[in-house]
């Protein structure tokens, strides 16, 4: 596919990749600085009073006890907040008929889901304002809860939202081809019903936020753990009626956030209207069991899908009908509807399948609201169609790898666009499986295994082809009517000293994206990656961007710091040209030092450039203005999105005695296009797999029927700790995009969009011979014993 | 208000004072009154690690336990160890490893990773694995973390011929 940078002049090989991450050397030696970990004079603290009911009539409020108490600054419910906060709505225009009600920072009227802020107490510190919270009296009339998919699908049960006539949020059907047809005349039809658990986000660093209003200035500044300053900004100055040149956002040390922290969330809201009613910084850190509560949660689907193959193994279409409960409302401002909406699009995504029908239902319930998480609908896309894949390919007898490798996408194919309507540059599918298959020595394991069932010993191995979304272009949520922007922003300046200061819109969370954009810098420019430093995460002292989610860091940031670091080396050249009297063409930058390119020698250093074009212009020629910093904004171009793919594979053994599953081994071959730096890429797809298999085996929110949260802490939500991961192999292809300047791709959902399905299908391996098939994730030993028929 | 109660015990090395009210936990204590924010705090229900101190040499959850309960007694923090040659030595790898991403883990894991090579200097990987599952890090699917401990451990000079 020719894109807009096909014959660009690209760099392979990036400086410092050798070099530890400075902020890890800084986090190693405790000198992190998270919000909660930040100094404030006169600061208070912001606590809320939460729904005890997962559904309810708020019929009287009683704060006057809670007023009373010393150390109490200010308690203010809904109502109290209406003149300086306006409502929200989740809702964007390329949804059409996604529906959601407004929303305050504290529930109004009404309390939709276990854990909703009622009310908002601020006190000298948090003990004093949760000592208050117990001296608040609410009359409550309790309500039917909608909690599980079937009951909010349900015709004649409870409504989340009186006024409107179902549960329904946004439906939406995407068709491609003729799929009745071609299931009327396949050869072999496998259908399943897969339900996947609503699991939560858990960052280490619990969601935080100090709100500091001055009023004689009408100032807000935010010192808020959000990967996505910008977006915060627009939003307090608009809700909060401020001006946005004094709103200031800044992301200081963000303890992971994996999409979690990208949305707005009442609490924080809160926070910002407390300090703008009492003048000073009010702090909100949420406690664990606040997280769970309120924290967005995610993936919780029930899909029931068909595939239809001929006899010799070939993919013909696809129907799936994929229902998602969401909560009460679509959260602000990205809405609940993305989820589903890349799930059904990516439904069969990396085959030649022709046929395609697929139908998503939204549906409210009165859970804690889900929205955007890492991989975004990927493992559910991903989940279902390797599912259906290994069914067919039990079904024909067929080996995993082949059923695959007839039906990927292939390279004289591309580009294209898919059943689910993406359009694909070009992706290595089949030198990936290639890989994949001599990295794991699959024919040994296949032996291993046959040698370990004579023995009663199940193990299982899984195979799972994925594509990923990243690098979201222009048509996202502009056109949509949402004020994030997709394009981002980098000023660039020559320190008299020679050395090299960045400030760049993306932000950093832990990915490493401050060491990637030092190292774009440092290559494009040709300086040592030491002479680079990197600001991030403030509003005021960086350009206006989209920030740092969907994986959209390295690609379209570190374009944008190539753009802005050859424009820069430019005028470096010109003053080096005019400061020596030669010609700027004949000279590069090589190592921090200006030289002759045809004789390969130094003729002026960075730092000797530095001092004569800042303190002595005036060697220089009459009206010569020397410029030494530049700002370059880049736009992300050609399609909508990138796409990476890989596949994954998980080697594991079932108990059948226990149900529990034992992970062995775990190998993943990603292709993200330029590798800027090859530990980084490691380490998000390992850490992004560990996501997916704590996802397929441990995570789950669990409610009771009345639609209580009973997994609040960390004892009761199981992650994933070392003791139960293995070790993760990785191996990699490169295919470059020609639709950014610098050729990298993404890499953030990569490891969770198939980690899943792998595991999946290799516990329905394991199980094959007893004729037990999973399909309820997470896979607890209490599933798999039901499934084995032992409980 | 609360009471308050005065409180001496050693910090990292240094005897200290403090007036602390009977609730404080000792997390808060060193974060809010003493500004040592390096001892982070992740659930405040002895699940997740980050807050991991050692108290008379022993980890300890610094969220499960009253300020008060130290007194006389010898707490380390992750903010200690300056002259530790093993705890130098581990900051390096995890930072050359990437051992860590967004860093809220780091100090608890870098005492449980201090912790286990004193007790069994050259680990293998399944002992570091079992060792450190009372820290979680939802960053780096931990393999980077067993890496950066093994290197350590096996690594060390001053630990040869220990085991």
């Amino acid at each position: 596919m020719s894109g807009p940078y096909e014959n660009i002049e690209r760099h392979t090989q990036f400086v410092g990749q050798d070099k530890p991450r400075r902020n890890a050397v800084r986090h190693a030696h405790g000198r992190g600085k998270f919000v909660d970990d930040i100094a404030f004079a006169n600061l208070a603290h912001i606590a809320f009073f939460r729904s005890p009911y997962a559904h309810a009539e708020i019929l009287n409020i009683d704060v006057s006890e809670a007023k009373s108490l010393p150390g109490v600054v200010d308690v203010f419910t809904a109502s109290d907040i209406t003149d300086i906060c306006t409502p929200w709505v989740g809702k964007l225009d390329h949804f059409p008929g996604l529906r959601s009600p407004e929303q305050l920072p504290l529930a109004n009227g009404r309390a939709r889901w276990n854990g909703e802020a009622v009310v908002a107490v601020v006190a000298e510190t948090r003990a004093i304002a949760e000592d208050a919270l117990e001296l608040i009296d609410v009359d409550w009339q309790e309500l039917p809860a909608v909690v599980g998919i079937d009951n909010s699908r349900s015709k004649d049960g409870p409504l989340v939202h009186p006024e409107y006539d179902s549960n329904e949020a946004f439906v939406m059907e995407l068709t491609a081809g003729d799929s009745a047809d071609a299931f009327a005349n396949a050869d072999i039809i496998v259908e399943d019903t897969l339900e996947l658990g609503r699991q939560t986000g858990l960052t280490l660093e619990p969601r935080s936020i100090v709100a500091d209003f001055d009023p004689s200035m009408q100032k807000l500044t935010a010192y808020h753990s959000t990967q996505t300053p910008y977006q915060m900004q627009d939003i307090f100055t608009r809700h909060f009626n401020l001006s946005e040149e004094n709103v200031r956002v800044i992301s200081p040390d963000v303890g992971g956030s994996f999409g979690m922290k990208l949305h707005v969330y009442g609490e924080e809201m809160a926070a910002v209207a407390a300090s703008i009613r009492i003048g000073r910084p009010v702090k909100f850190i949420a406690d664990r069991m606040e997280s769970f509560l309120s924290d967005i949660h995610l993936r919780e689907h029930k899909v029931h899908a068909r595939m239809a193959l001929t006899k010799e193994g070939d993919i013909l279409a696809m129907q799936v009908d994929d229902a998602t409960g969401i909560g009460p409302f679509s959260v602000y401002p990205r809405t609940s509807a993305m989820e589903g909406n890349q799930a059904l699009r990516l439904m069969g995504a990396p085959y030649k399948m022709p046929h395609y029908d697929g139908k998503l239902t939204v549906l409210f319930q009165n859970k804690a609201p889900t929205c955007q998480y890492r991989a975004v609908g990927h493992p559910i896309g991903v989940m279902t169609t390797e599912h259906l894949v290994d069914l067919a390919a039990k079904k024909l007898d067929m080996d995993p790898f082949e059923i695959r490798r007839r039906n990927v996408t292939t390279q004289d194919m591309y580009p294209l666009k898919t059943a689910g309507g993406y359009i694909l540059e070009r992706l290595s599918h089949e030198e990936c499986l290639d890989k994949l298959e001599k990295l794991m020595d699959y024919s040994a394991l296949r032996t291993e295994q046959a040698e370990l069932r004579e023995r009663g010993i199940y193990r299982g191995i899984g195979i799972g082809v994925f594509i990923e979304i990243t690098n979201p272009g222009p048509a996202f949520y502009g056109v949509g009517g949402a004020r994030i922007s997709s394009q981002d922003g980098c000023f660039m300046k020559l320190e008299p000293s020679g050395k090299i200061r960045i400030a760049v819109s993306v932000t950093e969370q832990g990915q490493g994206t401050e060491t990637v954009m030092a190292q774009v810098a440092a290559t494009y420019l040709g300086v040592d990656i030491d002479h680079v430093d990197v600001i991030t995460g403030d509003t005021e002292r960086t350009p206006y961007g989209g920030a740092t989610w969907a994986s959209r860091g390295a690609g379209i940031g570190g374009s944008t710091v190539m753009v802005a670091a050859l424009a820069l080396k430019e005028n470096l050249l010109e003053i080096a040209a005019v400061i020596l009297q030669g010609d700027a063409s004949k000279f590069d930058i090589v190592d921090g030092e200006v030289i002759d390119i045809a004789t390969k020698r130094a003729v002026i250093s960075l730092p000797e450039l530095g001092r004569i074009a800042y303190f002595r212009p005036d060697t220089l020629p009459a009206d010569y203005h020397p410029q030494l910093s530049v700002t370059r904004h880049y736009v992300p171009q050609g399609t909508p999105f990138d796409f990476t793919n890989g596949v994954q594979a998980s080697y594991l053994e079932v108990d059948t005695e226990t149900g529990i599953v034992k992970l062995l081994d775990h190998w993943v071959v990603e292709d993200c296009g330029i590798i800027l730096n090859r530990q980084l890429v490691d380490e998000q797809i390992r850490g992004g797999v560990v996501h997916g298999l704590g996802g397929v085996l441990f995570e789950e929110c669990l409610y009771s029927p009345e639609g209580q949260l009973m997994s609040a802490t960390m004892a009761d939500y199981l992650a994933p700790l070392a003791n139960e991961m293995p070790d993760i192999h990785i191996a990699h292809c490169e295919t470059p995009t020609n639709m950014t300047p610098l050729g990298a791709k993404g890499v953030g959902e990569a490891g969770t969009a198939a980690a899943g399905a792998v595991v999946l299908n290799a516990v329905n391996d394991a199980l094959h011979p007893l004729n037990a098939t999973l399909r309820t994730t997470p896979l607890t030993p209490e599933r798999i014993l039901t499934a084995l028929g032992k409980i | 208000m609360d009471p308050r109660c005065a409180l001496s015990f050693k910090l990292n090395g240094r005897q200290v004072e403090q007036d602390v009210s009977p609730r404080t936990s000792l997390a808060d204590m060193l974060r809010n009154q003493m500004g040592l924010t390096a001892t982070h705090i992740g659930c405040e229900q002895g699940s997740c690690g980050a807050c991991n101190v050692m108290v008379d040499g022993k980890t300890v959850r610094s969220c499960l336990i009253f300020a008060i309960q130290l007194e006389g007694a010898e707490v380390e923090t992750s903010q200690g160890f300056d002259d530790d040659p093993l705890m130098e030595a581990l900051r390096d790898n995890f930072a050359k490893r990437n051992a860590l991403q967004c860093g809220f883990c780091t100090g608890g894991m870098l005492l449980a990773a201090r912790d286990l090579i004193n007790m069994t200097p050259r680990p293998d990987r399944n002992e570091i694995r079992e060792h450190i599952s009372g820290n979680f890090c939802r960053c780096t699917g931990y393999e980077a973390i067993v890496d950066a401990i093994w290197k350590t451990a096996h690594e060390m000079p001053s630990l040869e011929g220990k085991k």
